[in-house]
């Protein structure tokens, strides 16, 4: 029988707000374990959470960002639970009245574009942070992230493969970074993701029993664990089995996942609204103004690139894939009348050294004017598109401006007919066999000369001047 | 309607609160009670009323995004019974 997979995520993020959500500690990251915390964020008895506003203007602009309808009203509920990061045992959260809903995410499937829906996204706290040391009989709590604002995204089971839930994650990470209300980083916890997935007949339109899955340290992570589960969960139906509902956990070092001991009852929350807040009215001014605030988003901006800078797709795709590569780029078209060199350099030479040097693209050392710089040198013949490349690699190794690069080197093209032509007479007496070959007709003779030359000059000859000097000289 | 023993027994254990046999049914007999008087308020007809979610008439209470000091950590372990090189110490949690 052929199956078709269902795949559900639920992502979480954190807003980048100052403060905490219903208190006024810092959000900062990384600080001196349990000074981060007060009477609110702690839950001591008597005190009051007052709502953040900017918390609730980021959700807002993510959720319009993300195509999700605004509801007017919107509460808070106690999601009520048991759990040493948690001390009031309860979670501030939203029930039945999220701040949003009905939402999509477009990504592009065989080239063609695919809607993901979202099902809705509510606003809510953040928990602390268990530390469980390796033999010890006792767990550690550190409460500075207890009370971060987080927003959670949950899709429709709308994503039928591993490839489409990562390139959700993807798109939807490219989002939020671009509006600016979370920075996304897995490794520091500000981005995490559970999925859910089930497997059902083809043409079914009843879903199968799903599998929750847990401890996604990385989007890789989240593809390698659906693709293993997708795997599991075949082979057991094909034998006529059943899948336990359960959640399990992806163990990274043996690329599989293993069932995690069920806590009983662990699903009964008892929500109900919480006293201590009050309900939020969102009127239809506020969520305009907050919509002008947004700026130009990927996709809208890779349609402009293709038609404003005439760029291919894929071009338009890879550059406005991060925000920060954008703007490296859109400050260099500014000043360059060439978009697509501009993007052939941003894409091969920059993004190659990035890769390989794993920096991101806020830790390039020069400025998008010391690249167009180096571009007009180019197009002057002060040096070479091949000395160029060297130039380049220098400029992310120094910061330094590609004059002075050139200079310093003396990389400067060797322009000058005399020179070139005594350098040319010495490469043909050195090499008859190939001027023999050549005079033949064998045009590839030429090219070995024209890189002899090159290589007499350490790559300064300006390589079409060499290309007639031989010409004129082999007659 | 009827709560039973085992209700109240899930409850309790839910909230972390540990009943005597006699708590048990005096929870079940009060509990039953109350909500026999919630299915009374079942019967008015409330069409046209608006869910209460809140019963004071206030809406959008916010504060700036202004940070503030927190605690000295002194006074955030303070009611601690254990803790340890800063951190809260709880029994161990399993994760897997
Ligand atoms: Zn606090």
């Amino acid at each position: 029988m052929e199956f078709e997979t269902v795949i559900g995520l639920e992502v979480h993020v954190e807003l980048l707000t100052k403060s905490k959500v219903f208190c006024s500690c810092t959000t900062e990251f990384g600080g001196e374990v349990n000074t981060h915390c007060c009477p609110v964020c702690l839950g001591m008895p008597g005190v009051l959470p007052v709502l953040n506003k900017k918390a609730v203007e980021y959700a807002i602009k993510a959720a319009l960002a993300l195509n999700c309808e605004i509801p007017e009203f919107s509460k808070f509920d106690r999601k009520n639970y048991f759990y040493p990061d948690l001390p009031k045992a309860y979670q501030i959260s939203q029930y039945d009245l999220p701040l949003a809903r009905k939402g999509y995410i477009e990504i592009e499937v065989d080239g063609k574009p695919k809607r993901i829906g979202i099902n809705r996204i509510h606003l809510e706290e953040d928990a602390g942070k268990l530390i469980h040391e390796e033999g010890k009989s006792y767990s550690l709590v550190d409460l500075n992230r207890t009370g971060v604002p987080l927003i959670e995204i949950v899709s429709e089971p709308d994503i039928r493969t591993p490839e489409e839930a990562w390139l959700y994650l993807n798109k939807l990470k490219t989002i939020l970074q671009y509006i600016e209300v979370s920075d996304c980083k897995m490794e520091e916890g500000s981005l995490r993701c559970d999925t859910n997935i089930s497997l059902r007949p083809k043409g079914s339109d009843k879903f199968g029993t799903k599998v929750e899955l847990k401890n996604l340290g990385s989007f890789r992570a989240v593809r390698r664990s659906l693709e293993y589960e997708e795997r599991r969960q075949r082979e057991i139906l094909e034998q006529g089995g059943v899948i336990v509902q359960e959640t399990r956990r992806w163990d990274e070092a043996r690329g599989i996942t293993i069932p995690l001991r069920s806590k009983e009852e662990a699903h009964d929350y008892r929500y109900f609204p919480d006293p201590d807040l009050v309900p939020i009215v969102i009127d239809r001014e506020w969520v305009e103004k907050l919509k002008s605030e947004l700026p130009e988003l990927p996709d809208a901006k890779k349609k402009r690139y293709m038609e404003e800078y005439g760029l291919p797709a894929y071009d338009a795709g890879v550059l406005t894939a991060s925000k920060a590569l954008a703007n490296f780029f859109e400050e260099c078209v500014s000043q360059y009348h060439d978009p697509k060199t501009v993007s052939n350099w941003v894409m091969s030479e920059m993004l190659g050294i990035l890769n390989e040097t794993g920096r991101e693209v806020d830790e390039i050392p020069f400025k998008p004017e010391q690249l167009v710089k180096m571009l007009k040198m180019i197009d002057s013949g002060t040096i070479s598109g091949k000395i160029a490349k060297e130039v380049f690699r220098d400029m992310f190794d120094t910061g330094k401006d590609p004059e002075a690069i050139v200079k310093e080197k003396g990389l400067t093209q060797i322009s000058d007919e005399k020179e070139l032509e005594k350098i040319a007479k010495k490469v043909i007496e050195e090499n008859p066999k190939s001027v023999e070959d050549y005079k033949k007709g064998k045009e590839k003779a030429l090219g070995f000369l024209v890189g002899q030359v090159m290589k007499e000059t350490r790559g300064k000859a300006n390589p079409q001047l060499v290309n007639k000097i031989l010409k004129e000289l082999l007659g | 309607m009827k709560i039973s023993i085992e209700t109240v027994e899930h409850v309790a254990n839910l909230a972390r609160l540990y009943l005597s046999e006699e708590e048990k049914a005096e929870m079940a007999q009060t509990l039953s009670s109350i909500l026999d008087y919630m299915d009374r308020l079942n019967e008015l007809d409330t069409t046209d009323v608006p869910p209460t979610a809140h019963i004071v008439p206030i809406k959008n209470v916010f504060r700036e995004d202004v940070v503030k000091e927190s605690l000295p950590r002194e006074e955030v372990l303070k009611n601690a019974p254990e803790k340890e090189r800063g951190f809260f110490k709880v029994p161990r949690i399993i994760e897997d």
